[in-house]
């Protein structure tokens, strides 16, 4: 198979603006003669469909939320970056570009990153402009915060709701293009099949949520922007009707799956309290620009923390870390959280937490300060776990969090499936091994507002308008009776196990042999264990209820499924990749201090996956990274 | 702990709907009150009985799709909490709790605990937005905003859209919410051009979807899981008001 990245030629700073000259346009009168299809309403899909819709394109939007308004994107707390160098202290284009390849692991495709950095100016413009309320300083001026893997402040924030702001912003645009016709929204819709013609994406099948209903709907082209697979650890950060059921049928239709063991672990969650907890809650990074994060330094040591004096505490961030601290990168946390709870120097129920504390903070800053800048977080934080931040430091631990895999797409966002775009999180595009906090948001807009309007332009210009089918093609009867099958077939296997008891067991086996650290002798357990829960799963799952209504076990049944083949693929991709990089660990090799030690010289490549069928071993495609403007290094945070 | 769950069970929006108990034995008190259906719901799965159906999504409070009238509130008794957030350690041992949907003529139910509040979209479509296109702003910092108005817009903006100012309102109306989203936007000089058109539609769109006249209760205020103050309904009214002076209402239009 081709792997064409269609990077353009020049050096790396003309390239997008020399892209956009090249590209061709479609005559503002034929706009309207072209309908494209988003899945998906986060920040990626919601700028996307707005900004298509403002260019005269005929857009149907579809989401599983009651409301565009609710996608996961709102869940992001601390912020959004870009390049703009407001505080005068040193940042560029090229050092966001530089810092996001280096805490990617030098993973990721350059040109592609470079341009984020290069239009992550003009999405604060468009943010603000959309009236999102960022934080300002008394000037009136923008202000910004620091955040882990960067030395200057980049970031800027709207108090702990930066996603949820950015997001209300893409939805208000969206609502206005509902408003005005060129957008039709569908909510309550789940996509469950992607429909291909003769080699090219032409539409969806989608289960109306409410009625049960089945139905086709046909485009000239396809955007996927659905987010990421952390589900398939069952317990992760993410909102529990995240899935990878439309980016995973698309694979089945033959889009490569690109990198899925990239899968990211942030550092500061609030630790599993028991059996019945249905998700891992997030408390935002910036409290580690100003908390400490320790354990204490023997093992097994049972005293409450504020019994334990100064001496006997390990603040092991600072001394493995001197010059980056507690703001280490993600990766880096997360692992030296885990090292310190193998050895025995876990806190809290089951050993699996350390102490994050701003007492120092408070002695040095002032209460009020502190309360100004956490008091939301700490309430949280109380409120979860009955303990109170004031007086106790908190426990976190590392939780899954963000999937830096998703679908092979090229420059233009597209995938190898012509006709089939995929943006935000679901591709695999910007982040390498590694995503750098506060660019998750930046990638996300910069796909939807400044990216695919230019690029899906030129797909287009190469489809005659009024070519595309009608619902009535063999293709989309076929899709939706396949759905139909697949539907009758969950909720007549009557078992005696629910979909919750399935999706807990998968998310055990992925945790504990496919997490934080991983070894060939667990991801071949992995890779045995899956396929038998899969096996199960279809023998003894009971699914009540009927398709004709509202049923939320027949949703989840049909994401768990998914679920079950896609984490044998990210299993088999870890086990693959024989070296360490930045999220993905191989426990075989590390440096004498327990870091992640990549292999240049046999896996500088994306891994790309293509489905080969039921049982059969996918098949690996290599897209080659080169390097030419970031010099390859072992990351140091030292 | 002990408790005893009285959930509204209602199959589809036709059906007359009624209260059924559920024993609940055994409850840790850290678990949330969705936690808890989730035990209901495995099992109710296993006795072959029909689970109860809720929307939730995020479960930290942010997304706004959970909520529901839990023993006659609007996402339970403790304050500044959606029913995501809400945990047993709020109950006693032996707690008879009702869980209902939010009622409001404007938010039929779908089925047990599930309602349509796609009326709020469309309050929003009705002119909840700036109109700029993308890739028009100038930059960012080329407009300072101060930081009071910028913290008192960031207020505002903080509505989740759950729809409990509604269910709580003994008029069922979207007040708050309209307040909320009009302050937001009104408070920012990005937001004057269209600041009396959008009072003017927004109202109108509220009035015509069937929610109620805004009597200055204050229930919405006190169930608000945000915190939006009703101060910003004397806003909207200000806005309005002035605005049906000068203007009177137009359709969104293109260009």
């Amino acid at each position: 198979m081709d792997l064409n990245s269609k990077v353009p030629s020049g050096p790396i700073e003309k390239k997008w603006e020399k892209h956009r000259f090249d590209m061709k346009l479609v005559n503002p009168s034929n706009k309207r003669k072209y309908k494209i299809i988003v899945v998906g309403t986060g920040l990626a899909g919601g700028a996307a469909a707005a900004s298509l819709g403002q260019l005269g394109y005929e857009v149907e939007a579809f989401c599983y939320q009651d409301s565009a308004r609710r996608a996961h994107s709102i869940a992001a707390q601390g912020g959004i970056n870009a390049a703009k160098n407001y505080q005068n202290d040193g940042d560029s284009v090229f050092r966001l570009f530089y810092d996001t390849v280096k805490g990617g692991d030098f993973r990721s495709r350059e040109a592609n990153v470079y341009r984020l950095a290069e239009v992550s100016n003009g999405i604060i413009d468009q943010c603000v402009a959309l009236g999102v309320p960022f934080a300002r300083e008394y000037s009136g001026y923008l202000a910004n915060r620091s955040f882990g893997g960067a030395q200057v402040s980049r970031t800027f924030y709207a108090r702990g709701q930066t996603g949820q702001q950015l997001l209300l912003g893409a939805y208000a645009a969206l609502s206005r293009e509902v408003a005005l016709g060129s957008v039709k929204m569908f909510p309550r819709h789940e996509m469950l099949e992607l429909v291909v013609i003769d080699g090219h994406a032409k539409g969806i099948v989608v289960r109306d949520m409410v009625t049960g209903t089945i139905s086709s709907h046909v485009a000239d082209t396809v955007i996927l922007a659905t987010g990421g697979y952390s589900n398939v650890f069952y317990l992760s950060t993410n909102a529990k009707g995240c899935n990878t059921t439309a980016i995973w049928r698309a694979h089945r239709k033959g889009a490569l799956f690109a990198n899925p063991c990239y899968t990211q672990i942030h550092p500061t969650c609030i630790p599993v309290a028991g059996e019945h907890q249905s998700k891992l809650t997030l408390m935002s990074e910036s409290l580690r620009n100003d908390g400490r994060v320790w354990v204490p330094k023997k093992a097994g040591d049972q005293r409450k923390p504020w019994e334990i004096p100064e001496d006997d505490r390990d603040y092991y961030l600072e001394r493995i870390y001197p010059s980056y601290g507690n703001l280490a990168p993600r990766d880096v946390s997360s692992r030296a959280a885990k090292r310190m709870c193998d050895e025995g120097r876990g806190v809290g129920p089951g050993g699996r937490g350390v102490y994050l504390d701003l007492f120092d903070a408070m002695d040095r800053l002032g209460r009020d300060v502190i309360a100004a800048r956490y008091g939301n977080l700490f309430e949280m934080y109380e409120r979860i776990t009955g303990e109170d931040p004031w007086k106790w430091p908190m426990r976190i631990y590392p939780a899954v969090h963000y999937t830096m895999g998703g679908l092979w797409v090229d420059y233009n966002l597209m995938s190898n499936l012509d006709g089939l775009h995929v943006l935000g999180e679901a591709n695999f595009s910007d982040h390498g091994a590694n995503r750098l906090g506060a660019s998750a948001l930046m990638q996300g807009l910069a796909d939807g507002y400044f990216v695919i309007p230019y690029t899906i332009a030129d797909y287009l210009t190469k489809v005659k308008p009024g070519s595309r089918p009608s619902v009535d093609h063999p293709a989309f009867k076929e899709a939706e009776r396949e759905v139909e099958a697949r539907t009758k077939k969950l909720l007549s296997i009557g078992g005696t196990k629910t979909v919750d008891e399935f999706h807990k067991e998968l998310g055990q086996v992925m945790w504990e042999y496919v997490g934080m650290g991983r070894n060939e002798a667990g991801l071949k357990t992995a890779l045995q264990k899956i396929p038998q829960i899969r096996e199960r799963f279809w023998k003894e799952v009971r699914v009540p209820g009927s398709g004709a209504d509202l049923n939320q076990e027949l949703e989840k049944a049909g994401r768990v499924a998914d679920f079950l083949e896609m984490g044998e693929l990210l299993a088999y991709d870890a086990l693959m990749r024989d070296e360490s990089c930045g999220a993905h660990f191989r426990e075989e090799h590390q440096t004498p201090d327990g870091e992640a030690l990549r292999n240049d010289e046999k896996y500088a490549y994306v891994a790309a996956w293509e489905y080969k069928g039921e049982g059969k071993s996918p098949e690996l495609h290599k897209e080659p990274l080169e390097f030419e403007n970031v010099h390859l290094a072992q990351r140091s945070y030292k | 702990m002990k408790l005893t769950l009285k959930i509204w069970r209602q199959e589809s929006p036709e059906d007359k709907g009624r209260l059924v108990s559920y024993e609940m034995d055994g409850v840790a008190e850290d678990t949330s009150f969705l936690e808890l259906l989730d035990i209901l719901n495995q099992r109710l799965i296993k006795k072959g009985e029909h689970p109860v159906t809720f929307d939730h999504d995020c479960r930290e409070g942010i997304c706004g799709s959970c909520g529901f009238m839990i023993s006659g509130i609007a996402h339970g008794p403790q304050k500044l909490t959606t029913t995501c957030q809400l945990f047993m350690r709020q109950f006693k041992d032996g707690d008879t709790i009702v869980a209902e949907p939010f009622r409001s003529r404007a938010f039929p139910v779908i089925k047990d605990l599930v309602v349509d509040r796609s009326a709020l979209d469309k309050i929003v479509q009705a002119g909840g937005f700036i109109s700029a296109r993308t890739g028009s702003g100038p930059d960012g910092n080329a407009i300072p905003i101060s930081k009071e108005k910028a913290d008192r817009s960031m207020d505002a903006a903080a509505c989740i859209g759950c729809g409990a100012c509604v269910a709580a309102c003994p008029n069922g109306s979207a007040m708050l919410f309209t307040a909320a989203k009009i302050s937001h936007l009104g408070l920012l000089p990005q937001g004057q051009p269209e600041r009396k058109q959008r009072a003017l539609r927004m109202v109108a769109k509220m009035q015509e979807l069937g929610f109620g006249a805004c009597s200055n209760h204050g229930e919405c205020e006190a169930v608000c899981p945000k915190g939006i103050s009703i101060d910003f309904i004397a806003r909207l009214n200000r806005d309005y008001m002035v605005a049906s002076a000068l203007e009177t209402v137009e359709p969104v239009k293109k260009v």
